[in-house]
């Protein structure tokens, strides 16, 4: 079928089959910062946001996006560069395969929580998995970004 | 220093984390075939019939391969040196069937859906076999897990394949029963460590297609370009001269991608249909169809006398390697080699055991390598032992370490070169308050604090085995090429490596182009595991800087018509009394110009140690008397690398293994059912530890001086992973005197021990 869809500030038409997932339908079209680590929804890797929210695209079916705004990091580059110089400073990105979800769930953090407390940043960053770093690295880098933004 | 011991950014880090396409599924070429896999339901099987007529009709299905199509040649799909110790004792697809999730059959069709499609329309008839799923029992089993004629060992591993038992092993110095006797205290447990999963975030996968001249590329998320070539060679009776292997960036390893799980899938497709093949594993084929962490038995009987003195230690040891011999007997003799030299005191220690077939999936090579199973055992027996003893486990292992300078029965006279471990010790309790907190602290509401603690030790590359070359090759603009065939799977070693080159050549990072790898380009490299890198492609690395740099000075000379004894170079200028030039116009020059000489630096490093990093862990738990819950407060890690090349990334490292070793101590279970189906195949059933499971990490690095390695410096990659299973089992029996053996520590596990 064909929807209406706007991606990164743009009106698109995008040809999806019924069963399709948003995560398959974006990498299709080139957005190859959409990442799959899973198939059981709780790894985070595939997060962008839609209408503003962080949602996981892997399990959102691609006709659901009819007339929302998806974003993906390509439509926030620059926001996500600031924060990636942070995260890279402190080695905290180490394979970058999970970076572009974890970086959308924070950058959404930053506009949700006004100044949030170390437990509420552990809290919403939860479904952001990543097996190199141990977290610790992450954090430093959010505190950083967060005081100093 | 300028560079190293810099805690500079890894070069890759922006592009790689705002998610620019450089990893392998985003190199896909247009009209590239999508390669699933048929896999075993039985765990132990042989295929009576296989029909594919119905699937390969199916429009938009390019191949369906079985057995029937692939070379009778067996191989092993272990990253190592030729002649790898590891069993040939596999077909790319076989007639028997090892292990539920085992490959059946390669479907190539133009999308996802066509080749899933397709999968169901292959009819298989089995005939079932009782399978063999109890490793302890294995031995006994009537059921055989390889009884074929042509299973081939490069090397006398003790192979005993009508018993399940693919290695042998004894390694004894002087003799443990006697001394054992001999010893005031005794104690003896055994040790259960699972089969942890790697759990890399990018999952296995490779692109395979024909280049201009026919030869066979296959792009793969690898950590062993150079070894998945000699294999790839092997399995499909090519000349390794036709394959080429490139690694782009690699979402995370572990140790995986020490093994080469999918590269021969995709080429065996290019090579039937000339077609470019991809292979991405999804995360359920990922748990259940690649490799784990060996599981093992441990028994340590370990001895001491009156004065605390170690005297004696025995380690017994049983391993599954399940369906296949991936690294089954080196992560075996590992176990012995990363444990008995630690405690010098000994008058006698003895490693011996085996490792069977099972009809599990298969084992293979993960962070760590029998180091971690064997440091679990070893440290939870010396915690016992200090408790009998009554001694501080701190002072019993001052007391009996190894120290810099000292030999031990397994060094049979060899010296250690570096070690600050004993600083390491004394570091981490000043850190962790072990003199306010050990052992434990009732803290009312059901709760109770302890802390807990544990050393380790690992290797820097295999000694006398791993061999890594580089080059580095002056541009005609003055900049460098660095061309490596190691692989930074994540950890940085790309850059720190750069950060040596540039240390020698006196020059800055963005003077340095750093490519890895490709076995068309880069240098011979065994890859990045065995925790090499730093230490054996450092090592290189530094040759050929200073290889090329006095290539550079001799080229000064010849331009400014002098001696090389009057030539002085600082990175950027070249003088000779009163003439000088710039590297820039040597460049030029040496490559355009008159000079007819584009200057190139050669290093090739193999070692004849493999010089131990150390950590001392040390954990600080919360125990919920009333569910046996262990909440990880606070872990304290300080570790031994030699030279710190760069901090940052040093640091990062140790706080992600030490995670790791967190999951592998409380979280990551692993379940089969009855029938020998994995069940903890999912995210949701293997719990890897999120941002909540983890309490506090502390790292300090404690830096001794390797004299064998660049500028002194050692490993760290695996080392980090050992400490958190021992430390953590050491607070909670500290907490509640309940003394888990068998891994995770699970509250089911505490709170059963508290009912006894």
């Amino acid at each position: 079928m064909q929807i209406e869809t706007t991606i990164n500030g743009k009106k698109i038409t995008l040809e999806v089959a019924n069963d399709e997932l948003l995560s398959d339908a974006l990498r299709a079209k080139g957005y190859l910062s959409i990442r799959q680590g899973c198939d059981t929804s709780c790894c985070g890797l595939c997060t962008v946001w839609i209408d503003g929210k962080p949602t996981l695209s892997c399990s959102t079916l691609a006709f659901r996006v009819r007339d929302k705004q998806i974003t993906t990091i390509e439509g926030v580059a620059q926001q996500a560069e600031e924060f990636a110089q942070v995260l890279v400073a402190e080695g905290a990105e180490q394979c970058g395969f999970c970076s572009p979800g974890f970086i959308m769930t924070v950058l959404a953090m930053k506009h949700e929580l006004k100044n949030p407390t170390e437990q509420e940043i552990i809290h919403y960053l939860t479904g952001n998995l990543c097996r190199c770093t141990g977290y610790m690295g992450q954090l430093r880098a959010i505190k950083k970004y967060l005081g100093g933004a | 220093m300028k560079y190293v011991g810099k805690g500079l950014p890894k070069l890759d880090g922006i592009r790689i984390a705002t998610g620019q396409p450089v990893y392998t599924e985003d190199l896909t070429p247009a009209n590239t075939l999508v390669v699933k896999i048929l896999r075993s339901p039985h765990a132990f099987a042989r295929i009576k019939t296989i029909d594919t007529s119905q699937a390969a009709a199916l429009e938009g299905v390019a191949c369906v391969l079985t057995h029937q199509d692939v070379p009778k040649v067996r191989f092993t799909l272990a990253g190592q040196s030729y002649p790898e110790p590891s069993p040939y004792d596999r077909y790319i697809l076989d007639e028997i069937v090892r292990y539920v999730g085992d490959e059946v059959a390669i479907i190539a069709a133009v999308d996802e859906k066509t080749a899933i499609r397709a999968m169901a329309l292959v009819k298989v008839d089995y005939e079932v076999f009782d399978p063999v799923l109890d490793f302890e029992t294995a031995a006994e089993h009537p059921s055989v897990v390889h009884p074929e004629a042509d299973l081939a060992c490069n090397i006398d591993i003790g192979l005993q394949q009508e018993k399940n038992i693919v290695c042998s092993h004894i390694n004894e110095v002087g003799d443990v029963e006697q001394e054992l006797a001999q010893c005031d205290v005794v104690v003896e447990e055994t040790y259960y460590i699972q089969a942890q999963a790697h759990a890399m975030m990018e999952t296995y996968r490779a692109v395979s297609y024909l280049d201009h001249t026919g030869r066979l590329v296959v792009t793969s998320s690898t950590q062993i370009p150079f070894h998945v070539r000699r294999q790839l060679a092997r399995a499909l009776q090519l000349p390794a001269s036709r394959i080429r292997v490139i690694k782009p960036r690699i979402g995370g390893g572990f140790g995986g991608k020490q093994t080469g799980c999918v590269e021969v899938f995709a080429a065996l497709v290019t090579q039937k249909t000339g077609q470019p093949a991809k292979i991405v594993l999804d995360r359920r084929e990922t748990f259940t169809s690649t490799t784990s962490r060996h599981a093992m038995r441990l028994k340590v009987r370990i001895g001491a006398d009156k004065e605390g003195f170690i005297r004696a230690l025995d380690i017994e040891g049983l391993s599954d390697t399940g369906a296949y011999g991936e690294h089954a007997p080196t992560v075996f003799w590992v176990v012995g080699e990363k444990t008995l030299p630690l405690y010098n005191k000994t008058r006698a220690v003895r490693y011996h055991g085996q490792v069977v077939y099972t009809n599990k999936m298969p084992a293979g090579a993960l962070r760590g390598y029998g180091a971690t199973q064997g440091t679990f055992a070893l440290e939870c027996a010396v915690n016992k032992l200090a408790e009998k003893l009554n001694l501080d486990p701190a002072e019993l292992r001052l007391k009996n370490l190894i120290k810099e300078g000292e030999t031990a029965l397994a060094y049979h006279g060899k010296r250690l070169g570096s070690s600050t471990l004993h600083q390491c010790i004394e570091k981490g309790k000043e850190l962790i308050g072990w003199q306010e907190k050990y052992p434990r602290k009732e803290m009312g509401n059901n709760k109770v604090r302890a802390v807990g603690m544990a050393v380790t030790m690992q290797g820097s590359g295999i000694a006398g085995i791993d061999t890594a070359s580089a080059e580095i090759r002056l541009n005609d603009d003055g900049s460098y090429t660095l061309l490596l065939g190691s692989t930074d799977m994540g950890t940085g070693s790309d850059t720190i490596l750069a950060q040596m080159a540039a240390e020698v050549l006196e020059t800055t990072l963005d003077q340095i182009v750093v490519y890895a790898a490709d076995t068309d380009i880069s240098p011979f490299d065994p890859g990045s595991y065995a925790s090499s890198t730093t230490y054996v492609t450092g090592m290189a690395v530094v040759k050929a800087a200073q290889d090329v740099k006095s290539r550079i000075i001799q080229q000064g000379a010849n331009f400014l018509e002098t001696t090389v004894e009057e030539v002085t170079f600082d990175g950027q200028l070249l003088h000779a009394g009163d003439k000088s030039m710039t590297l820039e116009k040597l460049a030029e020059l040496s490559i355009l110009g008159s000079g007819k000489l584009q200057l190139v630096g050669h290093g090739t490093y193999g070692s004849n140690v493999s010089p131990p990093p150390y950590v001392a862990g040390f954990a600080e738990v919360e125990v919920d008397q009333e569910t046996g819950k262990t909440t990880l407060l606070d872990y304290v890690a300080v570790v031994d690398c030699g030279t710190v090349i760069n901090p940052t990334l040093a640091r990062i490292q140790v706080e992600g293994g030490i995670v790791q070793g967190i999951g592998l101590a409380l979280y990551e279970d692993v379940k089969y059912d009855t029938k020998g189906t994995l069940l903890t195949n999912s995210f949701m059933q293997y719990k890897i530890p999120c941002r909540k499971d983890i309490g506090n990490i502390r790292v300090a690095f404690e830096e001794s001086h390797e004299p064998t390695g660049p500028f002194g410096a050692k490993s760290i990659g695996e080392v980090v992973i050992n400490t958190p299973a021992p430390a953590i089992a050491h607070a909670v029996y500290n907490a509640v005197g309940v003394s888990v053996t068998k891994l995770p520590i699970t509250p089911e596990k505490v709170f059963m021990g508290m009912q006894k």
